[in-house]
């Protein structure tokens, strides 16, 4: 390993790394083993929920909704390396502000415009009056 | 320096944010270690600089996706007359490109551990396998957008169907830039070994491939199974 010369920090970890663990190769693949059938887990639920009648109509969106956000988390965790160990502070400050722009973008515009189409005039109305 | 001359109380802060790295451990040469968010305290090795902008890049690229999702979750039952997504949507299609995306997003996992034991040949059929993965993925997709074509329902046809070939359009796109990146690190990884500068790209790619699969969580959720039930 004569050509591996990066320097690693103990300090600091970048997203992906695994060396911070120091895992074996065995660990490693277990940790990938984990996170893809946790994965497969919540896309298959996702998947059953649509046409489940376990489930109140209107809520399946949210149950949908859920289910995604937790498979996000289970990739963030167990494929993309994202800890909260002390190493990991400045990937998962960088993350926070992510998701705190997405969920202002996504949140705003569908506030924005359900309101918006609240207050419009419905479309046969508006046709009428250009006559 | 000595554990007595620590200012702070460990157990207080036990994750020392923004004190700077533990300065019992690697502190020599290194400058004043001290430094708030390791600022003067000299720069992060290369690798965890380069893998950290990445993630930046990544998380940007994530922002600007947030905004085609809320484009097409505001124009989801804009169909203007037209065909909706209960009408259109493939359910086994999805189902395979979701399945096809999650185990080549494993199997590149598998990739980073062999390039972790410095395996040539572990490596290289890992990245196969994920790059055949993401092709039979992009085959399907864009299968599904020739017969949506074909059926009248191109991006034309609706404000929901616009929104609907863009987004999905564009993690498309990311995808086969992906699978020129991921051919040209196997030829890399071929040619010039796991040399310090390559096992920083294979990172990055790494992290470039498991963020898609994220974005495709989102997407089957939001624009396919949502779509489906409305």
């Amino acid at each position: 390993m004569s050509h591996d010369t990066d320097r690693r920090d103990p300090g600091d970890v970048g997203p992906g790394f695994m060396d911070a663990a120091e895992l074996t190769i065995r660990e490693g693949i277990a940790r990938y083993v984990i996170g893809f059938v946790l994965a497969s887990l919540l896309t298959a639920a996702s998947f059953y929920v649509l046409n489940t009648s376990l489930i109140w109509g209107p809520g399946i969106p949210v149950a949908l909704v859920v289910l995604a956000i937790a498979q996000m988390g289970v990739h963030l965790v167990f494929f993309l390396h994202i800890t909260t160990a002390p190493d990991n502070t400045n990937n998962v400050l960088a993350l926070a502000f992510g998701v705190l722009i997405v969920a202002l973008v996504i949140g705003g515009s569908l506030w924005i415009m359900d309101h918006l189409n609240q207050n419009m005039m419905p479309m046969h109305q508006m046709m009428q009056m250009q006559r | 320096m000595s554990a007595t001359d620590t200012p702070f109380d460990r157990a207080g802060d036990p994750y020392r944010v923004g004190r700077g790295r533990d300065w019992l451990s690697e502190g020599a040469g290194r400058g004043y270690v001290h430094a708030t968010g390791h600022g003067e305290g000299g720069p992060a090795s290369k690798r965890v600089i380069v893998g950290y902008g990445f993630w930046i890049f990544l998380l940007s690229d994530i922002v600007m996706f947030s905004a085609f999702f809320a484009a097409h979750a505001v124009l989801q039952t804009a169909t203007a007359g037209g065909p909706s997504g209960r009408e259109l949507f493939n359910w086994w299609s999805i189902v395979l490109q979701t399945a096809f995306l999650l185990v080549s997003s494993f199997t590149c996992g598998l990739s980073a551990v062999a390039t972790e034991a410095r395996s040539q040949l572990w490596t290289q059929i890992a990245l196969l396998v994920t790059g055949l993965f993401g092709l039979a993925f992009l085959v399907l997709e864009g299968r599904d957008f020739a017969v949506m074509v074909m059926q009248g329902a191109g991006p034309d046809r609706s404000a929901f169907l616009s929104s609907l070939f863009a987004v999905v359009g564009l993690h498309g796109l990311h995808v086969s830039a992906g699978l020129l990146w991921l051919g040209t690190m196997m030829a890399q990884v071929f040619v010039k070994g796991f040399r310090p500068d390559i096992l920083r790209r294979l990172v990055c790619f790494n992290l470039f491939w498991h963020a898609l699969d994220i974005i495709w969580v989102a997407l089957f959720t939001v624009v396919y199974l949502i779509g489906l039930g409305r």
